[in-house]
C-alpha cells in the first residue's frame, strides 16, 4: 500500500512556558492525495491547533509542539528548519482561516498579496500577475479585475474568503487545510463557499482537510471523519459509517444533537450535558466520562487508546457499541 | 483626497490665526512696551513730549485691534518688522537662526527614530530577551530624565572630564565647516533624541506586539513568505501608523525642547533667539518666532495626517 500523502502521528501541543499544559494530546491522522478528510470537534478540542502545528504556525513561545511526527510525502515537517518549511507552506500545504476579514493585510491590495505568495515560491513577477488574474476568476469573483486592485476593506466577507481561497490555490498545493472557513460568513455565503471549495477540490485533485464543528459540512463534503475531544481523536470512520453507526458515545451525542428532517418546529434540540474538561485537570480516566451516559467504573481506570473497530474505523472507548445501554 | 488636503489647509489657517491672536494678547499683558523695551532705563529721562512722539512712532497708544490688524497685514505681505533690540529686520534674524534649529531638530528626530524603531522592533520580536530589557531600560531613563538635565550632564561631562568643548567656538554652518558643525550639533541632538527615542520605542514595541497577534501575519507566514518580508511588509507596515503619530507628537515637543537645549549648548537657533527676545521685550521678534513655532507644529500635524492616508487606504476619503 502506498504511503499516505500527509501522516500525523502522536502530535502533541502544549501551552505555557515552564511545564506546559498539553492541549493536543497525541493526534493521529492520515490524508491521502486528493482525499477529503474532516476534523470535527467542539471549540477547544485542539483541531485548529493541530493544523497550525502541521505548518509550524503556532504562536511560539506561548504554544509549541511537544512531540510527535508530521510527514508530508515521507519528509518530517517538524524537523525542518525555517527555510525548508517555508517551501512547504503555501506551496504544498495551503491554509484558509476562520475569519477572512482579519486574514488579509489591510494596507496592501489584493493583487500584491497574491503576487507575493507566488513570488515567494519562485514564480517570476509577470507570470505571478497573470496567475493572480486567473485564480481570481476561478473562484467565481465576477469582477476579478476590480477585486484585484481593491483593498481588503472594500470587499465583503464572502469576497475576501474567495480571495483567500484564490491565494491558497494559486500555488496549486497538494493539501488545503480549511479551518472553519465559513463560520464568520452569512448562511447564504457559507453555502457558496462550501460548494466552491468542493468544485475546486475536484478540479485540482488536491486533498482537503476540513476543520469544522459543523456535522452538516462533514456529511456533504468529506470522505472520512476524525472526531476530536479534549485534544485527541476519539473516533475515526468513513462518513457514511460515522453517521450510520457511531462507535464513540461522544459522536453519538453529537449526531443526536443535529436537527433532523421531521423534527418539530421549535422543538428543543438535544444537547450534551456538561462541558469539555479543563486540559490542566485531566485525570487518568477517560476524559469524556463525566458527560458519558455509557461510562462506569472501568472507564475511571485509564484513558482508552484509539482501538480498531473494523476496517477503516477506530474508536477510543472501552465499550463497544453492542454493550451500550439505552 | 484633494478635498481632504484643502480642508486641512483651511483648518490650518484658522489655527494659525487663533495662535497669533493669543500671542498678541499675551505679549500685551506683559509689563513694559515697545518704547521702554527699545530705550531701557533711559526712557525715564525723556520729556513727556518726546515720549508721546515715540509712542506715536511705535503705535503704542493705538487700539489693540488696530495694532493687531496692521501687524497681521504686514506679516502677510512678508514684512515681519524690525527688532527693537538690534534694529535688524526680524526676517534677517530668523533667517540666520532657522537653519540651526531645523538641523538640530532633524538630527534629533532621525536619531530618535533610529533608537526608537530599532530597539522597539528588536524588543518586540524577542520579548523578554536581552535586547528587550536593554530597550526597556533606555526607555525608563529616556522618559524620566528631562532634556535640560541630560543636556547639562553631557556638557559637564564633555567639558570638565574630556576637556572637549565644541560649543566654545562660534557656531559653524554646515556648509561653512561641516566637521565642526556636526560636532556642535550631535550632542544637543543626542540630548533631545533620548526622550524621543524612548517614546517611539515604547510605541513601536507595543504596536508590533499587537499586530503580530493578528490573522494576516499568520496568513503571511502560512503562505511561505521569508521572515524579512513578513517583518517589514506585514508587521512593520501595519505598526507604522501609531509610530507616525508618536513621531509627529515628538516633533512637536521637540520644538519646545530646542529652546532649552539651544540655551545649554549655546546654539544660535530660534529657541535662543526667542529666549533673548523675551528677556528684552523685543515684541516683533517674539511674535514672529512664536508664530513660526506654531506654524511648524501645525504643519507637522498636517504632514502626519497626510502620511496616514498614504499608509492606510482605509483613511482615504472616497
Amino acid at each position: 500500500m502506498a504511503h499516505p500523502l500527509l501522516t500525523i502521528r502522536g502530535l502533541r501541543v502544549g501551552v505555557g512556558r515552564g511545564v506546559p499544559v498539553e492541549i493536543v494530546r497525541g493526534v493521529d491522522l492520515d490524508v491521502d492525495g486528493g482525499e477529503k478528510v474532516g476534523i470535527v470537534g467542539e471549540s477547544g478540542s485542539g483541531k485548529t491547533l493541530s493544523m497550525l502545528a502541521v505548518l509550524g504556525l503556532l504562536p511560539t513561545p506561548a504554544l509549541r509542539v511537544l512531540g510527535g511526527s508530521v510527514r508530508l510525502g515521507g519528509v518530517e515537517l517538524l524537523d525542518l528548519d525555517e527555510p525548508h518549511l517555508r517551501r512547504v507552506r503555501g506551496a504544498r500545504i495551503a491554509m484558509i482561516y476562520q475569519d477572512p476579514m482579519s486574514s488579509l493585510n489591510p494596507l496592501l491590495r489584493v493583487r500584491t498579496q497574491i503576487v507575493e505568495t507566488l513570488v515567494a515560491h519562485g514564480v517570476d513577477r509577470r507570470r505571478a500577475r497573470e496567475r493572480t488574474r486567473e485564480v481570481l476568476s476561478q473562484v467565481g469573483l465576477r469582477d476579478a479585475a476590480r477585486v484585484e486592485g481593491a483593498f481588503p476593506h472594500e470587499l465583503s466577507g464572502g469576497m475576501l474568503q474567495r480571495v483567500m481561497i484564490a491565494m491558497a490555490l494559486s500555488t496549486q498545493p497538494e493539501v488545503l487545510i480549511a479551518d472553519e472557513p465559513t463560520t464568520a460568513l452569512d448562511v447564504t455565503v457559507q453555502e457558496q463557499i462550501l460548494s466552491l471549495v468542493g468544485e475546486l477540490q475536484a478540479q485540482n485533485r488536491m486533498a482537503v482537510v476540513w476543520v469544522t464543528h459543523d456535522l452538516g459540512v462533514v456529511a456533504r463534503l468529506v470522505d472520512r471523519v476524525a472526531v476530536m475531544y479534549a485534544g485527541r481523536v476519539v473516533e475515526h470512520a468513513s462518513t457514511p459509517d460515522l453517521f450510520a453507526r457511531p462507535q464513540h458515545p461522544y459522536t453519538a451525542a453529537l449526531l443526536a444533537s443535529l436537527p433532523r428532517p421531521g423534527t418539530a418546529h421549535r422543538a428543543t434540540l438535544r444537547q450534551i450535558p456538561g462541558s469539555p474538561p479543563d486540559p490542566a485537570r485531566l485525570g487518568s480516566g477517560c476524559p469524556y466520562l463525566p458527560r458519558c451516559p455509557q461510562g462506569d467504573q472501568e472507564c475511571r481506570v485509564a484513558e482508552p487508546d484509539l482501538l480498531d473497530r473494523g476496517p477503516g474505523r477506530a474508536s477510543a472507548c472501552w465499550k463497544p457499541r453492542d454493550r451500550w445501554q439505552g | 483626497m484633494l478635498l481632504g488636503v484643502a480642508r486641512r489647509l483651511l483648518s490650518m489657517v484658522i489655527t494659525l490665526l487663533g495662535v497669533s491672536v493669543v500671542i498678541f494678547v499675551i505679549l500685551r499683558l506683559l509689563p513694559g512696551n515697545a518704547v521702554t523695551a527699545s530705550l531701557g532705563v533711559s526712557a525715564g529721562l525723556l520729556s513727556h513730549a518726546q515720549l508721546a512722539a515715540l509712542d506715536r512712532y511705535y503705535g503704542v497708544g493705538q487700539p489693540a485691534v488696530q495694532q493687531f490688524v496692521s501687524w497681521l497685514v504686514a506679516v502677510l505681505t512678508g514684512n515681519l518688522g524690525v527688532s527693537l533690540a538690534s534694529r535688524e529686520p526680524v526676517a534677517t534674524l530668523i533667517g540666520a537662526a532657522l537653519p540651526v534649529t531645523v538641523e538640530l531638530a532633524l538630527v534629533a528626530i532621525v536619531l530618535g527614530l533610529l533608537i526608537g524603531v530599532g530597539l522597539g522592533m528588536l524588543g518586540a520580536l524577542h520579548p523578554g530577551r536581552l535586547p528587550d530589557s536593554v530597550g526597556q531600560g533606555v526607555a525608563v531613563v529616556g522618559l524620566g530624565v528631562p532634556s535640560f538635565v541630560l543636556g547639562t550632564g553631557i556638557v559637564t561631562l564633555l567639558a570638565s572630564v574630556l576637556h572637549y568643548f565644541p560649543s566654545s567656538q562660534s557656531f559653524a554652518g554646515f556648509f561653512q565647516n561641516p566637521w565642526l558643525n556636526l560636532q556642535q550639533i550631535i550632542f544637543p541632538a543626542l540630548a533631545l533624541s533620548l526622550g524621543i527615542g524612548a517614546a517611539i520605542m515604547r510605541t513601536t514595541r507595543a504596536a508590533i506586539l499587537e499586530v503580530s497577534g493578528q490573522g494576516f501575519v499568520r496568513t503571511a507566514r502560512g503562505k511561505g513568505l521569508a521572515p524579512r518580508t513578513v517583518s517589514w511588509r506585514h508587521l512593520f507596515l501595519n505598526s507604522s501608523i501609531p509610530i507616525v503619530t508618536m513621531t509627529g507628537i515628538q516633533l512637536g515637543y521637540l520644538l519646545g525642547g530646542t529652546v532649552i537645549v539651544e540655551q545649554i549648548f549655546v546654539l544660535p537657533g530660534l529657541g535662543r533667539l526667542l529666549v533673548t527676545s523675551i528677556a528684552n521685550r523685543d515684541f516683533p521678534v517674539v511674535q514672529s518666532v512664536t508664530l513660526l513655532f506654531a506654524a511648524a507644529f501645525v504643519v507637522v500635524n498636517m504632514l502626519t495626517d497626510i502620511l496616514y492616508t498614504v499608509i492606510d487606504p482605509r483613511t482615504r476619503a472616497r
